[in-house]
């Protein structure tokens, strides 16, 4: 069914050289090239993070005893007892160092306020975070496809108009609002769901449709735009011609070449997500990772800012690949086997 | 299909409500403010005090009177610097492991090392002997079983820590253990069969830190946390009109404050910090912002305080004219923009606050509209609020509004002590001398005297009242919403206990 002539765009002419070997090859170099990536990528978020942390204004060990001890017991001794404790009168370079010497060693350290390890901490949140992330693309391409897609059969028609409409109004209303107003209509007035908390997956449903509502406002524009475009090709037209039917033109070429755009840009979303929306989470009372990492910077939690953005970094990187992987699997030129001729 | 999908979702969930409404109901969820993130007494010993997870030597009840806890007795020596805290005899922690005096005083040392309340007594010593606690100082310190009171000396069990003393689980001796931790946002706790008290009824108890004020008052409409603390002005209004609630509203001994530099030339003249007072209309900010109009601060310590609270003293009033007099007084004229000048300097200061607690900002822009009226600039700056004491140490500082809790042991000499005697303190008065105050304070703290006590109490209060090193603004109220079927709730005006070990539902 790959057929270079039925895809749009430049055909890409590669000599033949065993597709499996050929296959493996480039997945092989893909993974290398993210692999390298991860380290870089390590390295280098340590060490701004660390170096932002080191240039915002005030004194870390009083913001540091202000995030341990509350208002009620927090004061110049406590400060002091911390300073001493965590020993940040030490240049920032040996800081530093000491982080980089126990991340060779995989070890993030303890949180500077709650005394905990960092990566039981992440643990934690992360798990919570990308639970709620997969549950709000869910939501989104649940809203997003079925109307994108009704859009962009019929640019212009009442779908497209009354769709752009909502977009352009559930893009407007904060995050905020529009979490109150779900609970209001679905935990107060009809009391299908809970408010807030995370003990079930039905906890999941509201925040997961706040933030879906909100993606998909952009990403049934993407999709119907995709859609829109691949109705207009030539190849489409190419492939009712040959006598395909208006389904197998849909199901076989239409969607097919729509996913591209829409996969990448479900990519970046997936990524905006995990960095945590963090008033959706704080709204639904949600351990995730944004909320966390919110609360690690107002508190100068240097190593649990270092540890969580450490941790989202390399999480880009995976979430790139998959999205590489996903589209090579959708687009047969970029796996540049070697067969030509329409076999549909 | 979706539409048949919804339905059986919808008959799911109503089945799955009545199955449990058709049960004896026996666990119970809890929403507050405070994220619990921490294996760390030091940091979140008041949440595993007040879900009663952990105990303390000494208890105390909602007035604040001092009862036994883990201690059965405790008693002084004749000079006054040896204390002796009986230990309960059979109480066994969460794990099985055996509470006794070895395990108390690890547990205090531990606590003395750490910044918190034992830091505020002249301890010399913490060490047992024949099966007790035994706690020298180095001078007389009265309110010592106060301290042992509060959240940051609770006992967990020496297995509760690793080799390095690092805190890693939450074991206890309290009525309830804990069934999962889930930091910072949540904590379930299990009865305790074991405890050597009376057993709770509650089965289950589930709390929730919920950071939005809006979000706990839904969780409370909705039914799904049956006690809500800390709710905002707008929440508690709205939750009044609903049927399966009750909201209740306690005044306890938290103090909306205003620090005053006195060291600074502006404000080093006592007229100077009540013309401030004066143009201060408490009645307006009570009203319109944390809307309890009864709340206005009369004078510095609230009735809650009893002993502290002055009967006689005369309500701090609402007067610009006369904060305008005084500050002529002083040799400040009304400049072309309406800002008091004095040689050639504008009255301009700058006040510090925080947004953790949300009213303070909105207090502080009223105190700038407010002093304006009197020719008094002010500027705000809103941050953390380790930028208070971080200002007070450097000399910085101007004013700041900050919410003082004067109950955090119960009986407060403690924290008044720290904020008032000799010297100030990060969160009390700067650069104010007054000696007179400063000895009455250490009377207080060295002496069981009631009478001496009393005397000195009031010398301290009126010194206060006249001196404003600190002025009030409004009194703090504790408002809770509790679901109908509860019964058995004691809200504790000192914000140790949610009392969940009485707590049960009605049938």
């Amino acid at each position: 069914m790959s057929s270079s002539i039925l895809w749009r765009g430049p055909t890409v002419s590669v000599p033949f050289h065993g597709r499996t070997d050929e296959h493996s090859r480039t997945v092989i170099a893909a993974l290398a090239a993210r692999g390298l990536q991860a380290v870089l990528v390590a390295l280098i978020v340590g060490i701004f993070s660390f170096v932002m942390m080191q240039a915002l204004p005030g004194d870390a060990a009083y913001r540091i005893a202000a995030g341990r001890y509350g208002y009620d017991m927090m004061d110049a001794a406590s400060a002091e007892t911390v300073r001493a404790e965590l020993g940040l009168d030490q240049h920032w370079t040996a800081q530093l160092a000491d982080w980089i010497s126990a991340l060779a060693k995989f070890d993030l350290g303890r949180s500077l306020v709650y005394g905990t390890p960092v990566m039981d901490e992440i643990a934690v949140q992360l798990g919570h975070s990308l639970l709620l992330a997969a549950g709000a693309v869910l939501a989104s391409l649940l809203f997003a496809l079925p109307v994108g897609v009704a859009a962009g059969l019929r640019p212009g028609g009442l779908v497209d108009r009354a769709s752009l409409g909502l977009s352009v109004l559930l893009r407007a209303i904060p995050f905020f609002a529009l979490g109150i107003l779900l609970i209001l209509v679905f935990a107060i007035r009809l009391d299908l769901l809970p408010v807030a908390g995370f003990r079930g997956p039905e906890h999941l449903v509201l925040p997961s449709i706040t933030l879906g509502l909100g993606l998909a406002a952009v990403s049934s524009r993407v999709v119907r735009d995709a859609v829109t475009d691949a109705m207009a090709a030539e190849w489409q037209l190419f492939s009712r011609t040959k006598g395909l039917s208006t389904r197998l033109t849909m199901f076989r070429h239409v969607l097919r070449n729509a996913a591209l755009p829409v996969v990448a840009y479900v990519g970046v979303q997936l990524a905006y997500l995990i960095e945590g929306v963090v008033i959706v989470e704080t709204v639904f009372a949600w351990p995730g990772i944004g909320h966390a990492l919110v609360h690690a910077i107002f508190s100068r939690d240097i190593t649990m800012v270092q540890g969580t953005a450490l941790t989202l970094g390399l999480l880009y990187v995976a979430l790139n690949l998959c999205i590489d992987l996903a589209c090579r699997g959708i687009d047969p030129r970029t796996r540049a086997a070697g067969r030509t001729g329409p076999r549909s | 299909m979706l539409r048949t999908l919804y339905a059986a979702l919808c008959v799911a969930i109503t089945l799955g409500q009545g199955y449990a409404m058709a049960q004896n109901k026996t666990d119970l969820t809890l929403a507050a403010p405070w994220e619990v993130a921490s294996y760390d007494p030091a940091v979140s010993g008041f949440a595993f005090q007040r879900l009663q997870l952990m105990e303390n030597l000494v208890d105390a009840d909602t007035d604040g009177a001092l009862r036994p806890g883990l201690a059965t007795d405790w008693s002084v020596s004749d000079d006054g610097l040896t204390w002796t805290f009986e230990l309960r005899p059979g109480v066994t922690f969460h794990d099985g492991s055996t509470f006794d005096a070895s395990a108390a005083t690890r547990a205090l040392n531990r606590a003395w090392q750490q910044p918190g309340v034992l830091r505020k007594a002249p301890i010399g010593s913490i060490s047992e002997a024949d099966g007790a606690v035994v706690i020298t100082l180095e001078r007389p310190f009265t309110a010592l079983p106060a301290l042992l009171a509060h959240a940051t000396t609770i006992i967990p069990s020496p297995t509760a820590f690793d080799d390095d003393g690092n805190p890693v689980a939450l074991v206890g001796t309290g009525p309830f253990r804990v069934e999962a931790f889930t930091p910072p946002q949540s904590i379930t706790l299990a009865r305790n069969d074991a405890y050597w008290g009376p057993v709770p009824k509650l089965a289950e108890v589930t709390y929730l830190a919920a950071g939005r004020a809006e979000t706990r008052a839904l969780l409370a409409e909705s039914g799904d946390a049956d006690m809500v603390f800390t709710l905002d002005p707008s929440g508690y209004a709205r939750l009044q009109d609903v049927e399966s609630i009750n909201t209740i509203a306690l005044p306890i001994p938290r103090v909306v404050t205003l620090k005053v530099n006195a060291g600074h030339p502006f404000l080093s003249d006592a007229r100077a910090r009540r013309a401030l007072s004066l143009a201060v209309n408490r009645d307006g900010i009570a009203t319109a912002i944390t809307r309890f109009p009864e709340a206005a601060a009369t004078q510095l310590f609230p009735p809650a305080l009893n002993a502290w609270h002055g009967k006689g003293l005369e309500s701090l009033s609402h007067d610009p004219d006369a904060a305008k007099g005084l500050l002529a007084e002083l040799g400040w004229t009304v400049g072309d923009d309406g800002i008091l000048i004095r040689e050639g300097e504008r009255f301009s200061i700058l006040l510090r606050t925080f947004p953790d607690r949300p009213e303070l900002p909105l207090i502080a822009a009223a105190l700038q509209d407010q002093w304006r009226d009197i020719g008094v600039e002010l500027e705000v700056s809103v941050a953390s609020y380790s930028e208070i004491p971080a200002g007070h140490q450097d000399g910085t500082l101007h004013v700041a509004l900050y919410a003082r809790n004067y109950g955090l042991t119960p009986d407060p000499i403690g924290t008044v002590l720290s904020d008032f005697g000799a010297g100030g303190g990060d969160w009390g008065a700067m650069g104010w001398k007054n000696s007179a105050v400063a000895k009455a304070l250490e009377t207080i703290a060295a002496t069981s005297d009631m009478a001496i006590r009393h005397e000195n109490i009031l010398k301290v209060v009126r010194a206060l009242h006249s001196e404003l090193p600190v002025i009030p603004i409004v009194w703090y109220q504790h408002t809770v919403a509790v679901a109908d079927g509860l019964k058995d709730v004691v809200i504790d005006p000192l914000e140790r206990s949610y009392g969940l070990g009485a707590i049960s539902w009605k049938n």
